[in-house]
């Protein structure tokens, strides 16, 4: 192995490590609030919202993210009333297709987490809080929410994972984050071992890093719990 | 506009219905044949993750960690790049001069076997731990020899307690087999892809493409559905 080669690459790649971490961060944050919106929508009394809600969600999960992206890259376009109004300026860059996408795909998944999340807590709970005379927003505030969150977050967290890896299939409508510095560095030199090796370290790197950080979250958020542990 | 989308996607001579079909046979076969060599991994994986040698151990930690922490699209691009210089070196060693490639189809599965090995070793390796080790202690103790216990009592049971999970990893190796179409594997992807291309209709293809994906992703899991129930019929009262 050629030390000098793989440092050099390894630089190269490191260059789209903040697109990479850009496209996750906001669209995991968009995700989140469609996520919010979405489970709201399928658990709210209305019936067309559930359906709506339900078969948003199917379809999100049910079909490949690479789909979705050429989906909304090639074919939005295609609407000539679409190319009119205010979003076709932003949605002619591939960056902000990327970021659609990827937010649509990820708030199918995170609704699903947030349903998981909210059934696991202990109907006992509420029941207390409700015998204690808390109700509405206050009940969900102080009891359901945050043992939702404690419930949700190691889940949500291997999703976070999926969408840094997720953002590798953006090179494919030419986004340059490190796939895409990666696939352009092997097509010109065609050491593939060298710089696999080095693309595969940075992004072990970053998901290690977001799994310490989500087990830290987790750590600070069950401290009440710590003592059940040992 | 050139045909109306009945038109477009049936069979006559301007529709892509044929194409289209051919392209989700390969899908199909695509995901199979990856799951089926992905099984593979994930069982030697699983048996490497509770070896008794610290150095398999280690393998099959490194394994399950690197595929399952690196992007599929990257392995698919190792396996693409590499398997054919890989290819080229050796024929050229043996004498045969020239550049040498792997067919697409062989590279897609794989590099979706061996990333869909590394979740199966886990989902493997799950389903073992819930093993009752007293059945095994017990048909020891009947005088089962280690392979018939492995027939008769490990693997049924690890088969079952896997399956859910099997599923999952199952749905997310035929979503998977879309990234294909980037080595030129033609696919469902790919077709709606160069049927969008000279078209300009890509809203329909990619749509119809999507469509697809969803129906067989419904059909199959309906029918490990229906094999998660008869395999649990034997422990069920």
């Amino acid at each position: 192995m050629d030390w000098h080669f793989l440092l050099q690459t390894t630089r190269q790649l490191l260059s789209g490590v903040p697109l990479a971490l850009q496209l996750s961060a906001l669209s995991l944050t968009a995700g989140l609030v469609l996520a919010v919106l979405a489970h709201a929508a399928k658990v709210s009394g209305v019936a067309p919202l559930r359906w709506i809600a339900a078969a948003y969600i199917d379809l999100f999960r049910g079909t490949p993210l690479l789909v979705q992206i050429f989906f909304i890259y090639y074919g939005l376009g295609q609407i000539p009333a679409f190319r009119e109004s205010a979003l076709w300026p932003l949605l002619r860059e591939p960056y902000w297709c990327a970021v659609l996408a990827l937010a649509l795909n990820t708030s199918a998944y995170s609704a699903e987490i947030i349903r998981g999340a909210l059934a696991a807590v202990p109907p006992g709970e509420v029941e207390a809080a409700r015998a204690c005379g808390m109700s509405g927003f206050l009940l969900r505030r102080r009891i359901v929410w945050p043992i939702a969150l404690r419930h949700g977050l190691p889940v949500y967290g291997s999703e976070a994972i999926l969408m840094v890896k997720a953002t590798a299939l953006t090179s494919i409508i030419t986004l340059t984050e490190i796939t895409g510095i990666a696939h352009k560095l092997i097509a010109s030199t065609y050491r593939v071992i060298e710089i696999f090796v080095a693309a595969g370290a940075i992004y072990l790197a970053m998901t290690f890093l977001l799994t310490l950080a989500i087990g830290l979250a987790e750590r600070r958020l069950t401290a009440h719990l710590t003592h059940r542990r040992n | 506009m050139n045909g109306v989308p009945f038109e477009l996607l049936g069979f006559g001579p301007v529709g892509w219905g044929q194409p289209l079909l051919w392209a989700t046979g390969m899908t199909l076969a695509a995901a199979v044949c990856g799951f089926a060599l992905g099984a593979g991994f994930g069982v030697c994986g699983a048996a490497c993750k509770l070896s008794r040698h610290g150095a398999l151990r280690f393998a099959g930690q490194v394994y399950t960690t690197v595929f399952r922490g690196i992007p599929e699209i990257l392995v698919v691009y190792l396996f693409y790049f590499g398997g054919s210089i890989a290819l080229t070196q050796v024929m050229n060693l043996g004498g045969l001069p020239g550049f040498y490639s792997l067919p697409s189809f062989v590279i897609g599965v794989l590099a979706i076997g061996i990333v869909s090995g590394a979740y199966q070793t886990e989902a493997f390796r799950a389903g073992f731990l819930r093993l009752d080790p007293g059945q095994i202690e017990a048909a020891a103790a009947c005088g089962m020899p280690p392979v018939l216990r492995l027939r008769r009592i490990v693997a049924p049971q690890t088969l079952r307690f896997a399956l859910p999970a099997l599923g999952n990893i199952w749905q997310s190796v035929l979503k998977e087999t879309s990234l294909l179409s980037v080595i030129g594997l033609t696919e469902l992807l790919r077709q709606a892809g160069i049927a969008a291309g000279s078209t300009r209709q890509p809203l329909l293809f990619y749509g119809t493409a999507a469509l697809m994906f969803l129906v067989i992703g419904k059909v199959t899991g309906l029918g490990l559905a229906r094999m998660e129930r008869r395999l649990a019929r034997p422990w069920s009262r």
